[in-house]
């Protein structure tokens, strides 16, 4: 981590300023919710993109004032610097005990963590667990990369097995050290969460599903009915010691025989019902 | 017109919370102050509040930096193997400059401890008790009133400074029964334009952080830390002074122990030995200056505590060597009778006499 004095002369403006709009159709242009700044995130990671989808829904949905965030410890802790919208910085672990405070003081609002796999899944899982089995009506949006990404690349309560890490150097032992959590599995069996998704961010195709997954997780919360989790496996090239394009390979080649994606808890048609 | 009660210290001060407008409690069951989340679980749905039994401390003290953060008037209560557990978050709010309250009803450690009055958290309270520089404003009550008072001043200064307030009694104060007035109180309208409520068109996004990760930045924030701390060192110094005029020797006590000392000094005085009581009653900021005037006029200080001698260092530190400050303490939960206090007055006079 270097800096979080972030310029915007190095990078695409959100609307490039050549293009005049008879000249050409505008077809893609940076969420007005994203602050204009480029991002400390390594090439080839996830969490520029799942931030840039947040921000679009936040966006698509006119949500912005109304919409309070919470960002974890982890890679993501500055998230705040790069979403343009009021947003609380949780101690490790506790983003969820911090988004139960906002959300039950403030039950219009549309409240959402955003937390790496140690934040929620080792030193947070009390308070996670608690929150969804409260069915606390928030959204978590949980980054699963299987390591500890700014402390660069400890092993993670998600860590596959066999993989190397730099506190598990031989190979994550199960025998010693457990299987990795799925985390959505087990939160979806407890009766507060609502609607528990597992999404990739690797391909075009996964994207768009993710996409459209943060979006009915939003909406949900107009419901009061539970807690939306979208765990989103996350590429991490830097801490995975791989080029980004190799990471992209290894989250379909590895790490979904782990961590399966697609829905796991589905509202029933009644259940989305005022 | 203010309502006169009979109540439990713990309960008084769950009711003044209702009156201060404590928008919500968070709070997990402990020995000896459980009434509390019993009373407002029962009480402040009533007033359209927010109350939780949280799943740990560590999430009440975090549900409190959420609600604290989005501008509601939060608080926690808890005693001492709790308020340990609450440590991080304190120190986040601190950081992060989020007025809150927190209330430990002090029991007896270290550990799991015993469930009866200590004062062995004075220490934790007043100089930190979470990493990094900061500092809390500390309430010590000495009675069911002042628990219930205490709520209302904590509620106001921790708003006007931004800074969590930690009203410090113990398991005495807070088990037992006196006579409690609720006096009128007006909630301040709420003035929080750093609160993340959702961010209009038309201001910036407001966060709450206690994170700088580039030094320069960090360092500023703890000056401006520090500036308040000043602040609040030069504005808000309170405590409470009996019979110190004609006294040649001063008791200094907080809570239980200031009540157990006043007993003592009248059956001191009863004796003709002329002992006055100083009572602190913010432990941060504390009395400093006004106990090294006190030291001019007399021959020595006993710093009475339940604890093995906490508060004596910073009487040291106020007299600053002008006179001898003794300790006399009881640990454990046990507690010193006025009568044990008067005999080790009278033994430290007889060998401070025959200097």
């Amino acid at each position: 981590m270097e800096t979080v004095e972030l310029t915007s002369s190095d990078v695409m403006p959100a609307v490039a300023p050549a293009c005049k709009q008879e000249e050409f159709e505008m077809v893609y242009h940076r969420p007005a919710t994203m602050v204009d700044v480029s991002m400390h995130y390594c090439p080839g990671c996830a969490h520029s993109l799942v931030h840039k989808l947040i921000m679009e829904v936040v966006d698509e949905m006119g949500i912005q004032d109304k919409t309070v965030g919470v960002a974890p410890v982890g890679c993501s802790v500055f998230a705040y610097d790069y979403m343009n919208i009021d947003m609380q910085e949780a101690a490790h672990g506790r983003a969820c005990a911090v988004a139960t405070g906002i959300k039950r003081l403030m039950p219009d609002k549309y409240v959402f963590t955003y937390q790496g796999d140690g934040d929620l899944a080792a030193i947070g899982i009390a308070e996670t667990l608690h929150a969804i089995n409260r069915g606390e009506n928030i959204l978590i949006v949980f980054m699963n990369n299987a390591v500890y990404g700014m402390t660069s690349g400890q092993m993670a309560p998600t860590t596959l097995p066999g993989m190397k890490t730099t506190t598990s150097p031989d190979g994550r032992d199960v025998s010693f050290y457990g299987a990795p959590i799925k985390v959505s599995e087990l939160m979806s069996a407890l009766p507060g969460s609502f609607y528990v998704t597992r999404q990739a961010v690797n391909h075009a195709n996964g994207v768009r599903k993710t996409k459209k997954a943060l979006e009915n997780a939003f909406k949900y919360q107009q419901l009061h009915k539970g807690t939306c989790l979208v765990e989103i496996i996350g590429n991490c090239p830097s801490n995975w010691k791989m080029t980004p394009v190799e990471a992209a390979a290894f989250v379909d080649d590895e790490m979904v025989k782990t961590f399966p994606l697609g829905d796991i808890k589905v509202p029933k048609a009644e259940d989305l019902k005022p | 017109m203010a309502e006169t009660k009979l109540m439990k210290g713990n309960e008084a001060m769950a009711e003044a919370a209702i009156l201060a407008g404590c928008d919500a409690y968070f709070g997990y069951p402990i020995t000896p102050q459980s009434e509390v989340l019993e009373y407002l679980a029962r009480e402040m749905p009533k007033h359209g509040r927010v109350v939780m039994q949280a799943e740990s401390e560590v999430a009440s003290i975090n549900m409190v930096y959420g609600a604290a953060g989005a501008g509601f008037r939060a608080m926690t209560s808890s005693s001492s193997p709790g308020i340990s557990l609450m440590q991080e978050g304190i120190s986040y709010l601190a950081g992060a400059e989020l007025p809150c309250l927190i209330v430990n009803v002090n029991r007896a450690g270290p550990g799991l401890g015993t469930i009866q009055p200590g004062q062995g958290d004075y220490f934790q309270s007043t100089k930190g008790g979470g990493h990094g520089d900061y500092r809390l404003i500390v309430l010590a009550p000495s009675s069911v009133q002042e628990m219930a008072d205490f709520v209302y001043l904590g509620f106001d200064l921790a708003d006007k400074y931004r800074n969590p307030v930690l009203m410090l009694s113990d398991g005495a104060i807070g088990q037992m029964m006196e006579k409690v007035t609720f006096h009128p109180y007006t909630v301040p309208e709420k003035n929080k334009p750093w609160a993340t409520v959702g961010k209009p068109e038309t201001r910036e996004r407001n966060y709450i952080t206690s994170l700088f990760i580039q030094p320069e930045r960090m360092e500023v924030h703890n000056q401006k830390l520090e500036a308040k701390f000043k602040q609040i060192r030069e504005n808000e110094v309170r405590f409470e002074e009996i019979n110190t005029d004609d006294a040649e020797y001063i008791f200094v006590a907080y809570g239980l122990s200031a009540r157990i000392c006043q007993k003592a000094m009248d059956l001191a005085r009863e004796k003709g030995i002329k002992v006055g009581l100083f009572r602190p009653i913010t432990l941060f900021p504390y009395p400093y200056q006004r106990l090294n005037e006190l030291a001019d006029k007399t021959k020595f200080m006993l710093s009475v505590e339940l604890n093995s001698g906490q508060m004596v260092e910073d009487v040291r530190l106020g007299v600053n060597g002008k006179i001898p400050v003794e300790f006399f303490g009881r640990l454990g939960g046990m507690l010193p009778t006025p009568e044990d206090i008067v005999h080790q007055l009278e033994t430290l006079m007889q060998h401070h006499g025959n200097r």
